[in-house]
């Protein structure tokens, strides 16, 4: 999806003032509360005029106030899934999720009703009126809702707000599940690194209604580094797991894993605090720990009283955090053979 | 001697003919009006609220007297109307827009509170979805003040069913043609020996205004379910 933004727009005191262009198809917006996501958010949807500027959106010009043109929002095939889900208090699941569905022309709708219901685990819930479903459920309806309008892209303003943990778990399984199988451009908004590194690929950083940077999801990642209390956690993307005696043995790249934790998806997403790595100069003769890999160090960085290394493990990479005394002890260099020791249970399952 | 009079019947009748048609033609007006109120940013705002509510603070006679000079033979409307032979003082139609004026304000006030009561955000959800501004407004505003809607009508009909002041001024009180309950009422109280008369009329009054209450409550229920 190529896009292409420039955007002003004033709202009281408030300025907005965003201009990018980008190709992609998983796409963050990222930044504090108030610094104007969602009234970016509400002007590519065209639920806002701009002052003025310019939006397009692949071959489509979608806004441009020296040629006079702001497509209408039911013409933009921008959708939208909002914070609070806003499904419709008057309708039944049902008609909620045909509601865009119905009014997308024939020729545009190449996504399934049935499709959707089976993904998002639907089915049972149609017949139900929206006010008596849980929060969750709430935002898989209007997730399927927008989907089935079959957008040229999907605008979410934090959907996963106000859900507790193991919801935001569950809701993201769905979402990942939703935007590989139909394959829609996703633009993602939130103040949460976690679910941006889970559901993006590029960030655009906004600061006070302006677009500050640019960056790679884990790039942006890696270099919170820098904040103070703030550790890094490796996300670890595994496959089916394999039983190994009462553990579980996972493929991760060209080594395996053992953990405590059972996925049962294809694919399983664990988060690894970098503190919880031990390093070791040569390899242990026994330890209660179950992972021992040896790596290479790639990088090397300190900031105030923590060092952090950058290590290569096989093909993966694996970033870990230990104190400078430490690294005097082991003499640790660039280039340099260590072996990261890991419990099967620092594992923690996300999805 | 029967508990009702012939008259009387024609008098219920045309009751609810005034009450009925008088809500059914405001109505859509109401709706248009409140939700021009609610929405846009017309400029002086504040003088067509006052415009709107006058009459539910102005005595009804002072209403029906400005209808007269309105809709009377010299009037600016009623000159106009009389090109095409049509008379409205003295008449069934003098006693629908007298009842229509006196409970608009009703209307507009409660369907008013129930368009502001809908969150915004399910019209912005609409248009997203693909919905226009008409087919927002009919799929998702009008439903969600429907019983704000129904409120308000069912608030207007009790109030043109007891509409007397600007019915009396503009339409007359002639039996059979403008002769609603209150005016029945009124002509028994001034007539002697019409005291049971009266009455009678009083009790089919109250039994009407409660049916009406119950009939809106119960269709507030069905629309809340929906």
């Amino acid at each position: 999806m190529q896009f292409e933004v420039s955007v002003q727009k004033k709202l009281g005191a408030f300025h907005l003032d965003a201009a990018f262009s980008l190709d992609g198809r998983r796409v963050g917006i990222f930044g504090a509360s108030g610094c104007g996501k969602s009234t970016l958010m509400h002007l590519l949807a065209g639920l806002l005029k701009p002052d003025n500027g310019r939006i397009r959106l692949g071959e489509a010009v979608l806004f441009d106030s020296t040629a006079g043109i702001n497509v209408p929002p039911e013409k933009r095939r921008v959708g939208v899934v909002f914070q609070h889900a806003h499904l419709f208090p008057h309708m039944s699941v049902q008609r909620n999720l045909l509601y865009g569905w119905r009014r997308t022309p024939e020729q545009d709708r190449h996504i399934k009703p049935e499709a959707i219901i089976e993904v998002l685990h639907l089915g049972h819930l149609l017949d139900r009126g929206v006010n008596l479903l849980s929060g969750g459920e709430r935002q898989r309806v209007a997730l399927a809702r927008t989907v089935l309008t079959c957008p040229r892209l999907i605008l979410m303003d934090e959907p996963l707000a106000g859900l507790d943990e193991e919801l935001k778990s569950q809701i993201m399984l769905y979402l990942n599940k939703v935007f590989s199988n139909f394959d829609i451009p996703l633009l993602f908004i939130s103040h949460s690194l976690l679910e941006m590194r889970l559901m993006t690929e590029q960030i655009l950083i906004i600061e006070n209604g302006q677009i500050v940077r640019q960056v790679a999801t884990e790039e942006l990642a890696q270099s919170t580094w820098a904040a103070p209390r703030q550790g890094y956690v490796n996300l670890l993307r595994l496959g089916q797991p394999k039983p190994h005696g009462d553990l579980w043995a996972y493929q991760w790249g060209d080594v395996s894993l053992i953990l405590t934790d059972y996925g049962e998806n294809e694919e399983n997403i664990f988060e690894l605090e970098s503190r919880e790595i031990l390093l070791f100069k040569r390899h242990p003769e026994a330890t209660s720990a179950r992972n021992l890999l040896p790596c290479t160090v790639r990088k090397i960085f300190t900031v105030g009283n923590r060092v952090r290394v950058e290590l290569q493990c096989g093909s993966q990479p694996l970033i870990v955090q230990i104190v400078p005394e430490s690294r005097r002890e082991l003499e640790l260099e660039e280039g340099k053979e260590v072996v990261a020791v890991i419990k099967a249970s620092a594992f923690r399952r996300l999805m | 001697m029967s508990f009702l009079q012939p008259s009387d019947i024609q008098a219920i009748i045309l009751s609810f003919k005034v009450a009925f048609s008088a809500t059914l033609l405001s109505t859509p007006l109401g709706i248009g009006v409140a939700y021009i109120l609610v929405h846009t940013r017309i400029p002086g705002k504040a003088f067509w609220e006052g415009l709107v509510n006058l009459p539910l603070v102005l005595p009804p006679v002072v209403i029906g007297y400005l209808l007269l000079v309105l809709f009377g033979r010299h009037g600016w409307i009623g000159q106009f109307l009389a090109k095409f032979n049509i008379q409205i003082i003295f008449t069934l139609t003098g006693a629908i827009i007298a009842s229509a004026v006196v409970g608009f304000p009703l209307l507009v006030r409660s369907i008013r509170l129930g368009m502001e009561s809908v969150d915004a955000s399910y019209r912005r959800a609409a248009r997203t979805l693909g919905a226009g501004f008409w087919d927002t407004f009919f799929t998702i505003t009008l439903p969600l003040s429907g019983r704000a809607i129904l409120a308000g009508m069912t608030l207007m009909f009790a109030r043109s069913l007891g509409e007397f002041g600007a019915t009396i001024i503009l339409a007359g009180n002639i039996p059979g043609v403008t002769q609603t309950i209150p005016l029945a009422i009124y002509e028994y109280t001034s007539s002697p020996r019409g005291d049971r008369m009266a009455l009678s009329l009083c009790l089919v009054s109250i039994l009407l205004s409660f049916i009406v209450l119950l009939a809106s409550s119960a269709a507030a229920k069905t629309l809340n379910k929906g």
